[in-house]
Protein backbone atom coordinates (compact mmCIF):
# COMPACT_ATOMS: atom_id res chain seq x y z
CA UNK A 1 0.00 0.00 0.00
CA UNK A 2 1.37 3.35 -1.16
CA UNK A 3 1.14 6.52 1.26
CA UNK A 4 -1.91 7.61 -1.00
CA UNK A 5 -4.14 4.27 -0.66
CA UNK A 6 -3.42 4.96 3.06
CA UNK A 7 -5.15 7.96 2.61
CA UNK A 8 -7.85 6.76 0.47
CA UNK A 9 -8.29 3.61 2.84
CA UNK A 10 -8.99 6.70 5.93
CA UNK A 11 -11.08 8.57 3.61
CA UNK A 12 -13.34 5.68 3.12
CA UNK A 13 -13.53 4.72 6.55
CA UNK A 14 -15.49 6.98 8.09
CA UNK A 15 -18.20 6.55 4.97
CA UNK A 16 -18.71 2.83 5.88
CA UNK A 17 -18.68 3.31 9.74
CA UNK A 18 -21.42 6.12 8.79
CA UNK A 19 -23.28 3.77 7.11
CA UNK A 20 -23.45 1.09 9.71
CA UNK A 21 -24.49 3.98 12.28
CA UNK A 22 -27.48 4.95 10.04
CA UNK A 23 -28.29 1.27 9.50
CA UNK A 24 -28.41 0.58 13.80
CA UNK A 25 -30.01 4.44 13.94
CA UNK A 26 -32.77 3.48 11.75
CA UNK A 27 -33.51 -0.02 12.93
CA UNK A 28 -33.80 1.63 16.68
CA UNK A 29 -35.96 4.39 15.38
CA UNK A 30 -38.55 1.65 13.68
CA UNK A 31 -38.40 -0.43 17.06
CA UNK A 32 -39.06 2.70 19.12
CA UNK A 33 -41.87 4.00 16.71
CA UNK A 34 -43.57 0.77 16.83
CA UNK A 35 -43.29 0.58 20.53
CA UNK A 36 -44.98 3.54 20.86
CA UNK A 37 -47.49 2.66 18.65
CA UNK A 38 -48.37 -0.31 20.78
CA UNK A 39 -47.59 -2.37 17.77
CA UNK A 40 -45.07 -4.49 19.90
CA UNK A 41 -48.38 -5.85 22.01
CA UNK A 42 -48.02 -9.38 21.20
CA UNK A 43 -51.55 -9.90 22.39
CA UNK A 44 -54.67 -8.04 24.35
CA UNK A 45 -56.29 -9.34 27.26
CA UNK A 46 -59.46 -10.05 26.93
CA UNK A 47 -60.78 -7.38 28.90
CA UNK A 48 -58.81 -5.13 26.56
CA UNK A 49 -61.09 -6.27 23.70
CA UNK A 50 -64.59 -6.06 25.21
CA UNK A 51 -63.34 -2.46 26.23
CA UNK A 52 -62.30 -1.56 22.98
CA UNK A 53 -65.28 -1.23 20.11
CA UNK A 54 -62.36 -0.17 18.04
CA UNK A 55 -60.74 -3.95 17.75
CA UNK A 56 -63.94 -5.53 17.32
CA UNK A 57 -64.02 -7.07 13.84
CA UNK A 58 -60.57 -6.20 13.66
CA UNK A 59 -57.70 -8.91 13.13
CA UNK A 60 -56.25 -9.21 16.61
CA UNK A 61 -54.43 -11.46 19.05
CA UNK A 62 -56.34 -12.89 22.08
CA UNK A 63 -54.17 -14.54 24.73
CA UNK A 64 -56.07 -15.40 28.46
CA UNK A 65 -56.02 -18.54 30.59
CA UNK A 66 -58.33 -21.29 29.42
CA UNK A 67 -61.67 -21.19 31.56
CA UNK A 68 -61.38 -24.96 33.41
CA UNK A 69 -64.88 -27.09 32.19
CA UNK A 70 -65.83 -24.54 29.02
CA UNK A 71 -63.37 -26.72 26.22
CA UNK A 72 -65.82 -28.74 23.70
CA UNK A 73 -65.04 -29.85 20.60
CA UNK A 74 -67.12 -28.20 17.38
CA UNK A 75 -67.38 -29.64 13.32
CA UNK A 76 -64.61 -28.12 12.17
CA UNK A 77 -62.33 -27.57 15.50
CA UNK A 78 -62.54 -26.26 19.01
CA UNK A 79 -64.47 -23.77 21.47
CA UNK A 80 -63.83 -22.52 24.66
CA UNK A 81 -63.62 -19.44 26.86
CA UNK A 82 -60.77 -17.62 27.66
CA UNK A 83 -60.09 -15.33 30.56
CA UNK A 84 -57.77 -12.69 32.19
CA UNK A 85 -59.53 -13.31 35.42
CA UNK A 86 -62.20 -10.56 35.09
CA UNK A 87 -63.68 -10.97 31.50
CA UNK A 88 -64.62 -14.11 30.15
CA UNK A 89 -64.38 -14.54 25.96
CA UNK A 90 -66.20 -17.07 24.05
CA UNK A 91 -63.30 -18.63 21.23
CA UNK A 92 -64.37 -20.49 18.82
CA UNK A 93 -61.31 -21.71 16.80
CA UNK A 94 -61.55 -23.25 13.41
CA UNK A 95 -58.57 -26.13 13.70
CA UNK A 96 -57.85 -28.48 16.05
CA UNK A 97 -55.23 -27.04 18.93
CA UNK A 98 -51.75 -28.12 18.49
CA UNK A 99 -49.23 -28.24 21.36
CA UNK A 100 -50.17 -28.85 24.72
CA UNK A 101 -53.57 -27.21 24.91
CA UNK A 102 -55.55 -27.61 28.28
CA UNK A 103 -58.00 -26.16 30.55
CA UNK A 104 -55.94 -24.08 33.45
CA UNK A 105 -53.11 -23.37 30.54
CA UNK A 106 -52.47 -20.35 28.77
CA UNK A 107 -53.51 -19.60 25.04
CA UNK A 108 -53.24 -17.12 22.34
CA UNK A 109 -55.72 -17.27 19.69
CA UNK A 110 -55.48 -15.19 16.13
CA UNK A 111 -58.89 -14.04 14.81
CA UNK A 112 -61.15 -11.25 15.43
CA UNK A 113 -64.42 -10.65 17.71
CA UNK A 114 -67.65 -10.73 15.86
CA UNK A 115 -71.00 -8.29 17.38
CA UNK A 116 -72.32 -11.75 19.11
CA UNK A 117 -69.33 -11.70 21.34
CA UNK A 118 -67.62 -14.53 20.04
CA UNK A 119 -64.46 -13.97 19.19
CA UNK A 120 -63.31 -16.66 15.86
CA UNK A 121 -60.14 -17.46 15.88
CA UNK A 122 -57.96 -19.54 13.37
CA UNK A 123 -54.45 -19.93 14.59
CA UNK A 124 -54.29 -21.15 18.31
CA UNK A 125 -51.29 -21.00 20.18
CA UNK A 126 -50.39 -22.55 23.48
CA UNK A 127 -48.96 -19.86 26.26
CA UNK A 128 -47.67 -21.93 29.05
CA UNK A 129 -46.29 -21.12 32.28
CA UNK A 130 -43.09 -21.15 33.45
CA UNK A 131 -43.09 -23.63 36.86
CA UNK A 132 -42.11 -26.91 35.93
CA UNK A 133 -43.49 -30.02 38.53
CA UNK A 134 -43.23 -33.98 38.22
CA UNK A 135 -47.23 -35.08 36.91
CA UNK A 136 -49.79 -35.43 40.64
CA UNK A 137 -49.66 -39.36 40.04
CA UNK A 138 -46.64 -40.52 39.63
CA UNK A 139 -42.58 -39.35 40.25
CA UNK A 140 -42.82 -38.97 36.35
CA UNK A 141 -39.38 -40.79 36.29
CA UNK A 142 -39.05 -42.82 32.74
CA UNK A 143 -37.44 -45.63 34.66
CA UNK A 144 -40.16 -45.62 37.52
CA UNK A 145 -43.78 -45.01 35.97
CA UNK A 146 -42.75 -47.53 33.28
CA UNK A 147 -41.66 -44.53 30.47
CA UNK B 1 1.47 -18.43 26.70
CA UNK B 2 4.95 -18.85 28.26
CA UNK B 3 3.52 -20.62 30.86
CA UNK B 4 4.04 -24.47 30.83
CA UNK B 5 1.04 -24.98 32.37
CA UNK B 6 -1.78 -24.08 29.70
CA UNK B 7 -2.31 -27.83 28.07
CA UNK B 8 -2.21 -29.46 32.02
CA UNK B 9 -5.01 -26.60 33.03
CA UNK B 10 -7.14 -27.76 29.25
CA UNK B 11 -6.70 -31.62 30.57
CA UNK B 12 -7.61 -30.55 34.04
CA UNK B 13 -10.18 -28.63 32.56
CA UNK B 14 -11.58 -30.95 29.74
CA UNK B 15 -11.70 -33.62 32.86
CA UNK B 16 -13.82 -31.42 35.37
CA UNK B 17 -16.14 -30.59 32.18
CA UNK B 18 -16.79 -34.12 31.17
CA UNK B 19 -17.86 -35.08 35.18
CA UNK B 20 -19.73 -32.18 35.18
CA UNK B 21 -21.56 -33.19 32.07
CA UNK B 22 -22.13 -36.22 32.53
CA UNK B 23 -23.65 -35.52 35.92
CA UNK B 24 -25.76 -33.20 33.86
CA UNK B 25 -26.70 -36.04 31.43
CA UNK B 26 -28.04 -38.65 34.34
CA UNK B 27 -29.95 -35.77 36.02
CA UNK B 28 -31.60 -34.78 33.00
CA UNK B 29 -32.72 -37.59 31.17
CA UNK B 30 -33.29 -40.38 34.75
CA UNK B 31 -33.38 -38.35 37.78
CA UNK B 32 -35.44 -35.65 36.58
CA UNK B 33 -38.64 -36.41 36.31
CA UNK B 34 -40.82 -35.59 33.08
CA UNK B 35 -43.10 -32.22 33.15
CA UNK B 36 -46.65 -32.89 34.14
CA UNK B 37 -47.78 -30.35 31.50
CA UNK B 38 -45.48 -30.67 28.68
CA UNK B 39 -44.10 -33.82 28.84
CA UNK B 40 -41.05 -35.24 27.65
CA UNK B 41 -39.80 -32.06 25.40
CA UNK B 42 -39.82 -29.99 28.66
CA UNK B 43 -35.95 -31.99 29.03
CA UNK B 44 -35.28 -29.64 26.07
CA UNK B 45 -34.52 -27.09 28.74
CA UNK B 46 -31.73 -28.87 29.97
CA UNK B 47 -30.08 -27.57 26.67
CA UNK B 48 -31.93 -24.99 25.59
CA UNK B 49 -31.28 -22.45 29.14
CA UNK B 50 -27.52 -23.24 29.43
CA UNK B 51 -27.01 -22.75 26.21
CA UNK B 52 -28.69 -19.12 26.40
CA UNK B 53 -27.31 -18.75 29.59
CA UNK B 54 -23.70 -19.14 28.34
CA UNK B 55 -24.25 -16.78 25.32
CA UNK B 56 -25.05 -14.01 28.01
CA UNK B 57 -22.27 -14.75 29.51
CA UNK B 58 -19.87 -14.96 26.59
CA UNK B 59 -21.62 -11.75 25.75
CA UNK B 60 -20.63 -9.87 29.06
CA UNK B 61 -17.53 -11.55 28.54
CA UNK B 62 -16.99 -9.38 25.01
CA UNK B 63 -18.51 -5.97 26.78
CA UNK B 64 -15.36 -6.34 29.12
CA UNK B 65 -12.74 -7.65 26.82
CA UNK B 66 -13.58 -4.55 24.68
CA UNK B 67 -13.78 -1.96 27.50
CA UNK B 68 -9.94 -3.12 28.21
CA UNK B 69 -8.86 -3.53 24.62
CA UNK B 70 -10.43 0.59 23.79
CA UNK B 71 -8.17 1.44 27.59
CA UNK B 72 -5.26 -0.45 27.18
CA UNK B 73 -5.17 -0.80 22.86
CA UNK B 74 -3.62 -4.65 23.83
CA UNK B 75 -4.43 -7.08 21.25
CA UNK B 76 -4.72 -9.58 23.75
CA UNK B 77 -7.94 -8.38 25.15
CA UNK B 78 -9.34 -7.92 21.56
CA UNK B 79 -8.32 -11.13 20.64
CA UNK B 80 -10.80 -12.33 24.13
CA UNK B 81 -13.31 -10.18 23.02
CA UNK B 82 -13.27 -11.95 19.58
CA UNK B 83 -13.38 -15.27 20.97
CA UNK B 84 -15.96 -14.51 23.09
CA UNK B 85 -17.95 -13.36 20.61
CA UNK B 86 -18.00 -16.50 18.39
CA UNK B 87 -19.00 -19.06 21.49
CA UNK B 88 -21.95 -16.24 22.26
CA UNK B 89 -23.21 -16.54 18.10
CA UNK B 90 -22.68 -19.87 18.12
CA UNK B 91 -24.67 -20.51 21.47
CA UNK B 92 -27.26 -17.48 21.09
CA UNK B 93 -27.93 -19.83 17.30
CA UNK B 94 -28.12 -23.35 19.60
CA UNK B 95 -30.74 -21.64 21.52
CA UNK B 96 -33.00 -20.44 18.96
CA UNK B 97 -32.68 -23.65 17.30
CA UNK B 98 -33.60 -25.77 20.08
CA UNK B 99 -36.28 -23.59 21.26
CA UNK B 100 -37.82 -24.11 18.24
CA UNK B 101 -37.68 -27.80 18.54
CA UNK B 102 -39.34 -27.19 21.91
CA UNK B 103 -42.12 -24.69 20.64
CA UNK B 104 -43.42 -26.88 17.93
CA UNK B 105 -44.69 -29.28 19.95
CA UNK B 106 -45.73 -27.46 23.22
CA UNK B 107 -46.43 -23.94 21.97
CA UNK B 108 -47.88 -25.49 18.43
CA UNK B 109 -45.38 -23.52 16.21
CA UNK B 110 -42.02 -23.87 15.24
CA UNK B 111 -41.78 -19.77 15.67
CA UNK B 112 -43.56 -16.27 16.50
CA UNK B 113 -42.83 -12.88 16.37
CA UNK B 114 -43.11 -12.59 19.85
CA UNK B 115 -40.78 -9.81 21.43
CA UNK B 116 -38.78 -12.59 22.80
CA UNK B 117 -38.17 -14.57 19.91
CA UNK B 118 -37.01 -11.41 17.88
CA UNK B 119 -34.84 -9.66 20.47
CA UNK B 120 -33.10 -12.80 20.28
CA UNK B 121 -32.74 -13.12 16.20
CA UNK B 122 -31.47 -9.25 16.74
CA UNK B 123 -28.68 -10.43 19.55
CA UNK B 124 -27.28 -13.04 16.82
CA UNK B 125 -27.51 -10.66 14.02
CA UNK B 126 -25.87 -8.17 16.45
CA UNK B 127 -22.90 -10.38 17.28
CA UNK B 128 -22.73 -12.03 13.23
CA UNK B 129 -21.85 -8.02 12.84
CA UNK B 130 -20.04 -7.81 15.49
CA UNK B 131 -17.27 -10.51 13.66
CA UNK B 132 -18.42 -9.21 10.28
CA UNK B 133 -17.58 -5.39 11.40
CA UNK B 134 -13.91 -6.78 12.73
CA UNK B 135 -12.65 -7.93 9.07
CA UNK B 136 -13.68 -4.59 7.80
CA UNK B 137 -10.89 -3.23 5.77
CA UNK B 138 -6.86 -4.33 6.53
CA UNK B 139 -5.63 -2.25 9.66
CA UNK B 140 -6.00 -5.11 12.39
CA UNK B 141 -5.69 -2.35 15.23
CA UNK B 142 -8.23 0.04 13.52
CA UNK B 143 -10.48 -3.42 12.92
CA UNK B 144 -10.18 -4.14 16.69
CA UNK B 145 -11.21 -0.85 17.93
CA UNK B 146 -14.39 -0.74 15.60
CA UNK B 147 -15.38 -4.22 17.10
CA UNK B 148 -14.77 -3.31 20.40
CA UNK B 149 -17.37 0.22 19.69
CA UNK B 150 -19.57 -2.49 18.33
CA UNK B 151 -19.07 -5.09 20.99
CA UNK B 152 -19.90 -2.25 23.77
CA UNK B 153 -23.02 -0.74 22.00
CA UNK B 154 -24.72 -4.54 21.27
CA UNK B 155 -24.39 -5.95 24.94
CA UNK B 156 -27.15 -3.00 25.41
CA UNK B 157 -29.53 -5.84 23.50
CA UNK B 158 -28.74 -8.47 26.42
CA UNK B 159 -30.43 -7.09 29.32
CA UNK B 160 -33.86 -6.03 26.71
CA UNK B 161 -33.14 -9.99 25.57
CA UNK B 162 -33.66 -11.32 29.13
CA UNK B 163 -36.09 -8.95 30.51
CA UNK B 164 -38.61 -9.11 27.43
CA UNK B 165 -40.74 -11.83 28.79
CA UNK B 166 -41.21 -8.94 31.90
CA UNK B 167 -41.77 -5.80 29.88
CA UNK B 168 -43.86 -6.99 26.67
CA UNK B 169 -46.27 -9.49 26.72
CA UNK B 170 -44.86 -12.66 24.52
CA UNK B 171 -45.94 -16.17 23.88
CA UNK B 172 -42.23 -17.44 25.63
CA UNK B 173 -42.67 -18.14 29.24
CA UNK B 174 -41.09 -15.92 31.71
CA UNK B 175 -37.88 -17.16 33.03
CA UNK B 176 -38.47 -19.75 36.37
CA UNK B 177 -35.02 -18.85 38.26
CA UNK B 178 -33.11 -15.79 36.93
CA UNK B 179 -36.02 -13.54 37.48
CA UNK B 180 -37.69 -11.23 39.25
CA UNK B 181 -40.55 -13.61 40.13
CA UNK B 182 -39.13 -16.65 40.96
CA UNK B 183 -41.69 -19.65 40.19
CA UNK B 184 -41.17 -22.82 41.66
CA UNK B 185 -39.41 -25.86 40.35
CA UNK B 186 -38.94 -29.68 40.78
CA UNK B 187 -36.41 -30.33 42.82
CA UNK B 188 -34.85 -32.70 40.56
CA UNK B 189 -35.54 -30.90 37.50
CA UNK B 190 -33.72 -27.82 39.08
CA UNK B 191 -30.56 -30.00 40.22
CA UNK B 192 -30.40 -31.11 36.04
CA UNK B 193 -30.66 -27.41 35.24
CA UNK B 194 -27.83 -26.48 37.26
CA UNK B 195 -25.50 -29.18 36.44
CA UNK B 196 -26.13 -28.45 32.70
CA UNK B 197 -25.86 -24.92 33.43
CA UNK B 198 -22.34 -25.52 35.40
CA UNK B 199 -21.45 -28.19 32.23
CA UNK B 200 -21.62 -25.38 29.30
CA UNK B 201 -19.70 -22.91 31.63
CA UNK B 202 -16.84 -25.25 32.07
CA UNK B 203 -17.27 -26.46 27.67
CA UNK B 204 -17.45 -22.92 27.04
CA UNK B 205 -13.86 -21.62 29.24
CA UNK B 206 -12.89 -24.62 27.51
CA UNK B 207 -13.41 -23.61 23.82
CA UNK B 208 -12.58 -20.11 24.78
CA UNK B 209 -8.70 -21.19 26.05
CA UNK B 210 -8.23 -23.07 22.80
CA UNK B 211 -9.56 -20.24 20.41
CA UNK B 212 -7.24 -18.08 22.29
CA UNK B 213 -4.49 -19.78 21.47
CA UNK B 214 -4.93 -20.25 17.92
CA UNK B 215 -5.76 -16.27 17.20
CA UNK B 216 -2.48 -15.51 19.43
CA UNK B 217 -0.43 -17.57 16.78
CA UNK B 218 -2.49 -15.96 13.60
CA UNK B 219 -1.50 -12.58 15.91
CA UNK B 220 2.28 -13.74 16.39
CA UNK B 221 3.71 -12.23 12.99
CA UNK B 222 1.98 -8.50 12.84
CA UNK B 223 2.39 -8.09 16.94
CA UNK B 224 6.54 -8.69 16.47
CA UNK B 225 8.71 -5.51 16.47
CA UNK B 226 9.84 -6.21 12.87
CA UNK B 227 6.93 -5.10 10.93
CA UNK B 228 7.51 -5.96 6.79
CA UNK B 229 7.38 -2.48 4.61
CA UNK B 230 3.73 -2.24 4.24
CA UNK B 231 3.83 -2.27 0.06
CA UNK B 232 6.17 -5.99 0.60
CA UNK B 233 3.52 -8.79 -0.53
CA UNK B 234 2.41 -10.92 2.83
CA UNK B 235 3.35 -14.06 0.94
CA UNK B 236 7.19 -13.46 0.97
CA UNK B 237 6.55 -14.04 4.94
CA UNK B 238 6.34 -17.94 4.48
CA UNK B 239 8.08 -18.11 0.88
CA UNK B 240 11.64 -16.74 1.74
CA UNK B 241 13.66 -19.28 3.50
CA UNK B 242 15.63 -18.13 6.90
CA UNK B 243 19.09 -18.74 5.05
CA UNK B 244 18.13 -16.32 2.19
CA UNK B 245 17.48 -13.42 4.60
Amino acid sequence: MTAADVATARRQLPVRLLLVAGVVLVAVGVLAVAGLQGSLVYYRTTSELVADPELQGQRVRLGGLVVAGTVGTTAEGVRFELTDGVQDVLVINAGQPRGVFQEGQGAVVEGSLGADGVFRSDVLLVRHDNEYRAPAGGTGRPAEDGG
Amino acid sequence: MTSPSPCTADRLLGAATAVVASVAVALALVAAPTDAVQGEPQRLMYVHVPAAWLAYLAFAAVLVASVAHLLTRDLRWDRRAQAAAELGVGMTALAIALGSVWGRPVWGVWWVWDPRLVTTAVLLLVYVGYLGVRGLGDDRAAGARRAAAVGILGFVNVPVVHFSVVWWRTLHQPATVLSPDPAPMDPWMAAALGAAVAAFTLAGVLVVRRRLRDLASADAPVAGAARPPADAPAEALAVVPRAQR
